[in-house]
């Protein structure tokens, strides 16, 4: 091992060509949103009308608020299943809350000026609940968040009495309903909220220690990142955006069903992981989970425009699912995890 | 200026002459409930210098790492660097400035691109330019001369890379100080002595470092002083130049004595006995080609090649975790199935792999299951694993091969590196193969187990197995009967047993005579 004196240079490094190329990962869905939509064309012509593709968006909304949210907490490197619940729970209980009794309310009688910032509240607690459970008693985010959904959902229908809510403050269904310069304000929400999603997890350096979490949690906090502190901050904002979601559904809908979000987070986890989001952590990026949200929205739309009868749709959409995330595995070249 | 003798060498003796120390801990203990990982140890670095810490696994080395580094308190003692008290442990940039660690586990975030993880969490305020921050980081990795694209995904990037670009990062927070914890473990020849001429560049611009390793060449090679720590104590510390191997050897181990002798006095393998390992014509491309050697019954064969060499493929497509593009693969006879491995193991083929993490144990089940894995089909009727003949077979193999463990039913992470890797010997002789592949085979083991192990491999020779040593280090070689160097997937030289260890690295490295 003496005598041999080797030049102290590196390997040279690879082409950065691959790596330009990395940076339109994102775009890898765009191919497939074309071609959806060429397809809808072709099936019907209602599907190029504004009026279509304004419903398409606006179903997607309270999806892609979820999905915004599950995105953020898998890169992180942790789970949330419990957000099909909080955006039952979090409505039904502001509303309850602030209407009378003759229309199923807890007889609390708030203001209704309240029920927004009590379901925002909501939201916001049972992130921090989960958060306290997973960080503080190191509990699986896994088991957690699957208890959590079923015991939030027990407490709508336990508070609710298993009801409908239809006597709904004006004020809680605005945002579903309004419309702004042309387009319904939940889209703009959306759209923002996504926006400034992007933005804070590519260019913030709080953001950033996000993906550093979900990557090595261990050299996250030897570069002195607070990684508690953050995922903390993640969870609750991914409850916050639950209930956010929970409120355009709630406008939309014009109620609060007892069902509201019940089955949601499988096509929530689907968006996230066609979209490119790594359920292991550390990978994926917002725009590819919109992305994913879109390419389920349109094939849905399609579905139901292409004449599926109501009592396949649910297989054939699942199937179609299925068959999107093999296509994800295989494009990507690696295993999903 | 040898102080030996259990104790803390007091810095200010130990330095007598010369400015503070840069970094010195005296009097430290820590304890782990009832475990004891240090007791009154301590270490004094001078400024400037290459100061080693050798001991045997479970020493305190990486206790002492990890409170050098500020990630853990001691329970008692004190840590000055450059003579002022070290920082309080929440003050994680303080520490940075003053230390720095390469572990052997990496602190590279795997999915972030090279420059983000230089300067993880010191983006710079508001929005972060990305244009910038690449050219900062290639600003930094070219004043160092690391040679790596700040643009790549840190997880494309070879552990030489990565331990370069950790390097540059701990430089970059102007540390002065830097810890290498085993850094040579998984690097190849090559890449070792690039990265002790970069070390000698980095002391020569007045950077001091506390260099770990087993490989106590490499102690002589590169490092000043040395440091041994024994049971949780400071044993020694000395000028390497004052210091001949067994006495280093025999302060690591408590007593001196030859070592790795094992094995060396076995008999000649008669020129009669049959082959059980058979290798023609064999070819994997972009690894090796045409690749030929024959193991006979007894026979200690060893092959050492350079990381680039393709001897891991080659050991693996044996063991049929990978398939040769062309060639056969005979075994006592017979040819398994090509990437197969339960063929392999049915035709008589043991197999010791790489990774003993990865590919050699499940770490929570129990050393009596890890270790009876291949012959569960033998512990019982019909699939049926009887726990009194699994455990009966389990304490065969730990006197046997001499693994301290509490019991057969202790899990098997809760062993040492050493004795982790005897339990993975144990089972890959537990189906009595005829030909036993081994890679690695004491990679971060200590001397000691060392010794055992290959004392166990040699004695598995004597009683008539034919096997395979692919392996970088020197000493697993020594007691084979032969040795071939593979040079850029061929087998490029045979050498008889007692070759000198210059004319074999040489071979290795593609010098010709």
């Amino acid at each position: 091992m003496t005598n041999s004196r080797t030049v102290a240079v590196a390997p040279p490094a690879a082409a950065p060509r691959r790596v330009r190329l990395a940076r339109f990962r994102d775009l890898a869905l765009v191919p497939a949103i074309l071609l959806l939509v060429v397809v809808g064309a072709v099936i019907d012509p209602v599907f190029l009308t504004k009026a279509n593709i304004t419903n398409v968006l606006q179903q997607q909304t309270e999806l892609s608020l979820l999905v915004l949210a599950e995105a953020i907490i898998l890169i992180a490197g942790k789970f949330d299943l419990s957000l099909e619940s909080t955006i039952g729970l979090a409505p039904a209980l502001a509303v309850g809350l602030v209407i009378p009794v003759a229309s199923n309310g807890l007889g609390t009688d708030l203001p209704v000026a309240l029920a927004i910032p009590l379901c925002l509240l909501t939201g916001l607690a049972i992130g921090a609940f989960n958060g306290l459970l997973i960080l503080r008693f190191k509990l699986s985010a896994f088991i957690v968040t699957l208890g959590m959904l079923i015991v939030l959902r027990g407490l709508q229908i336990g508070l609710t009495g298993g009801q409908n809510l239809f006597d709904i403050p004006q004020s809680v269904l605005y945002l579903g309903n309004a419309v702004w310069l042309g387009l319904p304000a939940s889209i703009w929400i959306c759209g923002a909220l996504f926006a400034a999603g992007i933005l804070a997890l590519g260019f913030l350096r709080h953001g950033r220690a996000v993906y550093a979490i979900g990557g090595n949690v261990d050299a996250a906090r030897a570069a002195g990142i607070r990684t508690d502190r953050v995922v903390w901050i993640v969870l609750m904002l991914g409850g916050l955006l639950a209930a956010l979601a929970g409120l355009l559904m709630t406008g939309r809908l014009g109620s609060v069903a007892s069902a509201q979000g019940d089955g949601m987070i499988f096509t929530v986890f689907a968006a996230a992981v066609i979209g490119g989001v790594s359920l292991d952590g550390g990978k994926g990026t917002l725009f590819g989970a919109l992305c994913g949200v879109i390419v389920l929205g349109l094939i849905n739309n399609i579905l139901t425009l292409g004449g599926v009868s109501a009592q396949w749709i649910q297989a054939i959409y699942g199937a179609i699912i299925l068959v999107a995330l093999i296509l994800a595995r295989v494009t990507s070249g690696k295993a999903q995890d | 200026m040898t102080s030996s003798g259990a104790g803390t060498p007091a810095p200010t003796a130990a330095t007598a002459g010369t400015p503070l120390p840069a970094v010195a801990a005296r009097g430290i203990t820590k304890r782990y409930g009832p475990t004891t990982a240090l007791l009154d140890a301590g270490i004094a670095i001078a400024p400037g210098e290459t100061h080693a810490l050798v001991g045997r696994n479970g020493a305190g080395k990486s206790t002492l790492v990890s409170i050098l580094t500020g990630l853990q308190r001691a329970d008692t003692g004190e840590v000055r660097f450059a003579g002022e008290p070290a920082p309080s442990l929440s003050d994680r940039d303080g520490w940075r400035r003053l230390v720095a660690c390469v572990y052997q586990k990496s602190t590279i975030i795997p999915t972030l691109t090279v420059a983000e993880n230089l300067f993880l969490n010191r983006q710079g305020g508001g929005l972060i330019g990305w244009r910038s921050l690449r050219r900062r980081a290639a600003d930094l990795l070219d004043a160092y001369g690391v040679a790596v694209d700040p643009a790549r995904v840190a997880g494309e990037l070879t552990v030489e890379q990565r331990q370069l670009v950790e390097i540059a990062r701990a430089l970059s927070f102007g540390a002065r100080f830097i810890i290498l914890d085993e850094p040579t473990a998984q690097l190849d020849a090559a890449a070792i002595e690039r990265l002790f001429d970069r070390m000698r560049q980095l002391r020569d611009g007045g950077v001091t470092f506390l260099f770990i390793s087993h490989h106590l060449q490499e102690v002589y090679e590169v490092c000043q002083s040395v440091t041994v720590f024994r049971d949780a104590r400071h044993v020694l510390t000395a000028p390497v130049t004052d210091l001949p191997h067994d006495e280093l050897v025999g302060a690591m181990t408590g007593d001196a004595g030859p070592l790795l002798s094992s094995g060396a006095a076995r008999p000649a393998v008669p020129a009669a006995a049959e082959t059980v390992l058979a290798v023609d014509g064999l070819r994997l491309a972009g690894f090796y080609e045409d690749v030929r050697l024959a193991v006979r019954a007894g026979e200690m064969v060893g092959l050492i090649g350079s990381g680039s060499s393709g001897k891991v493929a080659l050991a693996e497509t044996i063991a049929g975790l990978r398939r040769a593009d062309g060639g056969t693969v005979t075994v006592a006879g017979s040819r398994p199935r090509p990437g197969s491995v339960p063929s392999a193991l049915a035709g008589g083929l043991g197999y010791l792999p790489q990774d003993r993490h990865r590919e050699g144990l499940v770490p929570l089940l129990s050393v009596a299951e890890n270790a009876t894995l291949p012959i569960a089909g033998k512990l019982g009727p019909a699939g049926v694993i009887a726990p009194a003949r699994r455990r009966a077979a389990a304490q065969r193999m730990i006197d046997a091969y001499d693994i301290k463990t509490s019991g057969p039913d202790q899990p098997v992470n809760a062993l040492s590196g050493g004795n982790a890797q005897k339990v993975v010997l144990a089972r890959a002789l537990s189906n009595d193969p005829r030909a036993l592949v081994m890679v690695n085979p004491t990679a971060g083991v200590d001397v000691r187990s060392k010794e055992s192990l290959l004392g166990a491999v040699a004695s598995a020779a004597t009683a008539g197995t034919g096997v395979l040593v692919v392996s970088d280090e020197l000493d697993d070689l020594r007691s084979c009967d032969r040795v071939l160097v593979m040079f850029h997937g061929r087998v490029v030289r045979e050498v008889p047993r007692g070759w000198a260890d210059a004319d074999l690295v040489a071979a290795v490295e593609g010098v010709r005579e």
